[in-house]
């Protein structure tokens, strides 16, 4: 925008904001240089640690050799990539993560919307703040701690609620050794550890709604469901998308972490994921190349659905992510 | 909002709270099951399962766990490392997000964007670990700080709140003589307390629940910081994967030791918590905002 003098009569100075002599540009470059020192260890940081394995990639279109490096190694082509769909280990452990990912969106996903209504209709600011401070808590306790956690709960020997189980005359259950408890565990721990963290966002725009609204409701006659149902929830209509849409983004990356901590040699039929398989086939095998060839095209896949589902959003009046 | 005082209202109100006081039940009874636990002796544990209150307070888990050195060095690992991360990440990420926040910066908008594709694009597992590899990192306690020492959400949060401080303020620093780092360190820095705070229980919380990079990063276990213990010994140990999880001589932990060690590895957040939550909820509304 070109600035206006205010003083009446002084013609303001014209002079388009295009333009840059390269004289004019080394100069403030050269005003700046303090700025630029300042950035120089954080793009360090992002050039080494991100950009450096970006480049590292091309090792998948190669059989990398760790003593060869990536400028001694043979190239393959797409093998590699070609190996992935061929290879009924891998079609597996997609199917899996998709799995997973499939009941975090229908049993995760809703329950921190559900929780943040619930907290704002709490009348009573002490229970309300007591309830979100404590159910935020488990956010902050690391994957290894929830999973302890529920191992010291559901062990064979002692742990609470198998003698509950027994207490009440029911069998004891292996939950850690049996596969068909792995997937209940590990949706009941996110549940635990994310869903209360989960609300802020919810709460944050639903305190943003206009109170008018709530009272031309109540005139009309509007229960408090109603007024859920009619108000509240279309006005977080906009942040329960990006939400959603950021999740979906996120198909393949469900997170290493947590489910390497509940994989073991008798889940491992439906709980490998392809993060701990690319650590497995990777790391523990010395498979380098095939296995950033899966942990590269589960990068693209993240990529492609958080940009395509962006572009959904938008055409479809939301707003999107960017 | 007015309260709602027809009995349709006022039964929504009841049911409404009991669900949250039961949810809210069910959020902390684990761990004030594991908390109670570690404090009872075994016996009375192994006779009497449903413990949420010690009949006796025994403190004979922890003589036990702190009577190895095993745990006293793993938590000093750990304490070290969220030391020396936060204050490190803290001063790149500071320094960084100052630089982008200044309007009169060239070159703002690539170096904005390259931060940003980071976040949705990235190398993966292996071309990370073998760049580790080839700095030389492996085994060093500086591969659980260096490869993740800045996370792009908080700088990009703290951008923001450094962009929201008043540029005349800035000016009228500059014209008084002070370079941009006496701006940033008498001026932006002093300004954003909150968002500093914010931003550094972040990164200590993530430093002290470091587990990935200590699994990827760390061959010699005589360096685990205590994350990656406590899951030797609850974990393995109560699989089948049972081996060495403490010293060789020691029988395997029982179930208090096993609480008592979740406890120890929770500390620090616990003891964190009351400051944190003060701030954090407006750090994580920054953070939802677009950059």
């Amino acid at each position: 925008m070109q600035e206006v003098s205010a003083q009446p009569g002084v013609v303001p100075e014209l002079k388009p904001k295009s333009y840059k002599s390269s004289s004019e540009l080394k100069k403030r470059l050269w005003r700046n240089k303090l700025l630029y020192v300042m950035l120089l260890p954080g793009v360090l940081y992002f050039v080494i640690f991100k950009y450096l394995p970006m480049y590292g990639l091309i090792i998948s279109f190669q059989d990398y050799k760790p003593y060869q490096g990536i400028t001694g190694s043979e190239w393959v082509g797409i093998e590699h990539f070609q190996r992935l769909f061929t290879e009924p280990d891998f079609l597996n452990i997609l199917g899996n993560t998709l799995i997973l990912f499939g009941m975090n969106i229908l049993f995760y996903f809703p329950i921190p919307i559900i929780l943040a209504l619930m907290l704002n209709e709490l009348r009573g600011t002490f229970f309300k703040r007591t309830f979100q401070t404590l159910i935020y808590l488990p956010h902050f306790m690391s994957w290894v701690i929830v999973v302890s956690i529920s191992f010291v709960m559901t062990t064979m020997d002692g742990g609470i609620i198998n003698e509950l189980l027994s207490y009440f005359g029911f069998e004891k259950i292996n939950f850690l050794l049996s596969p068909g408890w792995f997937r209940p565990m590990y949706i009941i721990q996110i549940i635990w550890r994310e869903a209360g963290w989960g609300t802020i966002i919810y709460l944050a725009s639903i305190a943003a709604i206009d109170p008018g609204l709530y009272e031309a409701a109540r005139m009309d006659g509007a229960g408090r469901l109603r007024q859920i149902w009619h108000i509240t929830l279309p006005a977080i209509r906009g942040v329960i998308v990006t939400l959603l849409i950021l999740k979906i983004g996120s198909v393949l990356d469900l997170g290493f972490e947590h489910v390497y901590l509940l994989l073991n040699s008798m889940n491992r039929e439906v709980a490998e994921i392809i993060d701990t398989y690319v650590y497995t086939a990777g790391l523990r095998q010395g498979h380098f190349s095939y296995s950033t060839a899966i942990g590269f095209f589960k990068s693209i896949i993240g990529l492609i659905m958080v940009m395509s589902v962006n572009k959904l959003s938008k055409k479809m009046g939301e707003e999107g992510v960017y | 909002m007015v309260e709602d005082r027809t009995i349709g209202g006022r039964l929504f109100a009841a049911v409404n709270f009991t669900l949250l006081a039961i949810i809210t039940l069910i959020t902390v009874l684990p761990f004030i099951h594991v908390v109670a636990g570690s404090f009872t002796t075994s016996a009375e544990l192994a006779a009497n399962k449903f413990v949420l209150f010690p009949k006796v307070w025994s403190f004979e888990a922890y003589t036990f766990i702190f009577s190895t050195n095993t745990i006293i060095k793993s938590m000093g690992v750990s304490i070290g490392v969220t030391l020396v991360g936060t204050l490190f990440s803290m001063l790149i990420t500071a320094l960084m997000a100052y630089g982008l926040s200044r309007r009169d910066l060239d070159g703002r908008n690539v170096f904005n964007f390259l931060v940003v594709f980071t976040m949705l694009f990235h190398g993966g597992m292996i071309p990370t670990f073998l760049v580790v590899k080839e700095l030389g990192l492996i085994d060093s306690y500086a591969a659980l700080i260096l490869p993740s020492a800045i996370s792009a959400f908080n700088m990009i949060i703290l951008k923001n709140f450094f962009q929201n401080i008043p540029e005349g303020l800035e000016e009228s620093a500059k014209i008084d003589g002070c370079n941009d780092f006496g701006i940033l360190f008498r001026i932006v820095l002093p300004l954003s307390l909150p968002a500093i705070a914010t931003i550094s229980l972040f990164y200590a919380v993530t430093y002290w629940n470091t587990y990935m990079s200590a699994i990827l990063y760390l061959d010699d276990s005589a360096k685990w910081p205590i994350q990656v213990l406590l899951r030797q010994i609850v974990v393995l140990a109560s699989g089948m994967d049972y081996s060495a999880s403490l010293d060789a001589t020691n029988p395997p932990p029982d179930q208090t030791i096993k609480m008592a060690v979740i406890v120890v590895a929770t500390l620090p957040i616990l003891m964190i918590y009351p400051f944190l939550q003060k701030h954090f909820a407006k750090g994580a509304m920054l953070g939802s905002m677009k950059g």
